[in-house]
């Protein structure tokens, strides 16, 4: 919030110049583009993202959001360009001063400082709830089991579920299972965290819990979070900056008041103007 | 009292169904059941395994090694387990360099296995396969290794829901033990036939293991029933 009003000053030379300058960039994708087939996803596309930001994609389904979260997850390959996250890049390796492509070791190493939540929560449902947090850090990062499971219950009483350790996730609505899915990538101590739809596949009635989780994440500040999101309202109070893609490309960038309350895109003000009345749009509604 | 003493109060020797050979014979033929039973399990261990191997092969990334265990695969079940038993007990020990000689109980074991594997791979694969996508992504977020995904996530989710078939396959196996028999195992079908041709009298002993066979498997086909019930409403309720 506090960073607010600096990318707002920033934001006159971002939609002119179309690029948009991060101070101490954290993930940086050059000249991405992504094929499935011949349908072009991405379209040589730069994005940089800076350390400790909160960055939030929007855009129409099909306009290549997810793709890029997924890229940087290391789920999906680019075709084409390089992402680089901080000091190394992910899919290639600096050989005697060239990318080569990199081998499954070095990507273990970068994917390392990248955690990711999914639309569909996707829990280990053989697991019970302190099991699917503590199976990573013990087996990854090789914590003790003492450790693993002391990280594990703080992380559970941030999301306000300390109390379902034993059970498993079949037992719990969906908005817990989101929640302990967060905790699942938190525990890990990402130094960039994905939030691929997150609420989409809830009741609407258990969007908010998931939501506030996320805020005071945000909140507390240190960790660079790229979201991608429907929820407009929620996108506005935690972004730093909002970036608006249509048919994979950056067509406008910049901070949420200027990307959901003024764009200079006709495109984005229809895209919007699909949430008037459900009050997403805090832009257009009196919501804040 | 002796067991034979016993077998003899039945006195009914010239009866076309005696139950005084059935009884004197019946020990003997217990005694085969046992072979019968272990050379089951031990063939259905070299499947489970040889079975887990096949199928991680076969999902290789690396072509050449995945066509190899692609067409061993289409190899041992395209030809007869009979003939493959036949050149593992007969054949095998004659090439040069490779080959050995092996214990009838050995070469069967390995035959029989061999050739279920291919079918008990297919049954991992089928619950491989029903693990989601997702799952293997999760996985990848969490930064956990090929092989930990595979032990840790994969695996444990594929397969108790193909527990009943592989169960199935048990049975099956039980009851092909007979072709062991080709290649002189002493189990239960080659027995009876051995005391048939030493008395000159084949019914009761192939009456008897029928029985056993029929003892044996159809309770077990009751048990891998309930247990199918069971992984049912188990996967049912993860999956609600």
């Amino acid at each position: 919030m506090l960073k607010k009003g600096c990318m707002g000053r920033l934001n006159k030379k971002v939609v002119e110049h179309k690029s948009y300058q991060v101070k101490d960039p954290i993930v940086r994708y050059n000249d991405i583009t992504k094929k499935f087939g011949d349908t072009v996803v991405l379209n040589n596309l730069n994005l940089e993202v800076g350390r400790g930001e909160k960055l939030s994609i929007i855009g129409a389904s099909g306009s290549g959001k997810t793709t890029i979260i997924r890229m940087l997850m290391t789920l999906e390959k680019p075709t084409s360009g390089t992402i680089w996250v901080d000091g190394d890049y992910l899919w290639h390796k600096e050989v005697g001063g060239k990318l080569v492509p990199a081998d499954e070791k070095h990507m273990r190493n970068v994917r390392g400082k990248i955690g990711m939540v999914f639309q569909q929560f996707n829990l280990f449902p053989h697991m019970t709830i302190l099991r699917n947090v503590t199976e990573a850090p013990i087996r990854v990062q090789g914590l003790s089991r003492e450790e693993a499971e002391e990280r594990a219950v703080t992380m559970l009483e941030k999301v306000g579920l300390a109390e379902k350790v034993d059970q498993y996730p079949s037992q719990l609505s969906g908005g817990q299972q989101q929640r302990v899915a967060i905790a699942r990538a938190l525990v890990m101590q990402p130094k960039v965290m994905l939030f691929d739809e997150v609420t989409s596949a809830l009741d609407p009635e258990l969007v908010g819990e998931v939501l506030e989780v996320i805020k005071d994440l945000a909140r507390e500040g240190d960790m660079t979070m790229i979201l991608i999101t429907h929820e407009m309202d929620f996108a506005r109070d935690i972004s730093d900056r909002i970036v608006f893609l249509d048919e994979g490309r950056i067509l406008e960038q910049g901070s949420p008041d200027k990307i959901l309350e003024n764009p200079d895109s006709p495109r984005i003000r229809q895209f919007l103007s699909r949430f008037i009345g459900n009050s997403s749009v805090s832009g257009l509604a009196t919501t804040k | 009292m002796d067991w034979n003493n016993m077998c003899q109060t039945f006195n009914d020797k010239d009866n076309v169904w005696s139950w005084q050979y059935t009884c004197e014979i019946f020990p003997d033929l217990l005694d085969a059941m046992w072979v019968t039973i272990s050379a089951t399990f031990v063939a259905y261990f070299v499947a489970l395994i040889l079975g887990l191997f096949l199928t991680l092969g076969r999902r290789s990334p690396i072509r050449p090694v995945k066509w190899f265990f692609q067409g061993f695969l289409e190899f041992v079940r395209g030809t007869p387990p009979l003939v493959q038993l036949f050149f593992i007990y007969f054949g095998f020990p004659e090439i040069p360099y490779i080959g050995f000689e092996m214990s009838a109980f050995t070469a069967g074991v390995l035959g029989l296995g061999i050739h279920y594997s291919t079918y008990v791979s297919e049954i991992y694969r089928s619950g491989i396969e029903a693990v989601p996508k997702s799952q293997w992504e999760a996985s990848k977020a969490l930064n956990f290794s090929k092989g930990q995904t595979w032990l840790r996530i994969v695996l444990p989710q594929a397969i108790p829901p193909v527990i009943p078939m592989l169960g199935n396959y048990l049975i099956t196996m039980f009851k092909e033990t007979p072709l062991l028999a080709a290649i002189t195992l002493m189990e239960m079908l080659n027995m009876a036939k051995f005391i048939g041709a030493k008395y000159f009298d084949y019914l009761e002993p192939f009456t008897i293991v029928g029985f056993l066979f029929l003892l044996l498997s159809y309770p077990s086909a009751i048990l891998v029933s309930k247990l199918e019930k069971r992984m049912n409403r188990r996967f049912r309720q993860k999956n609600a």
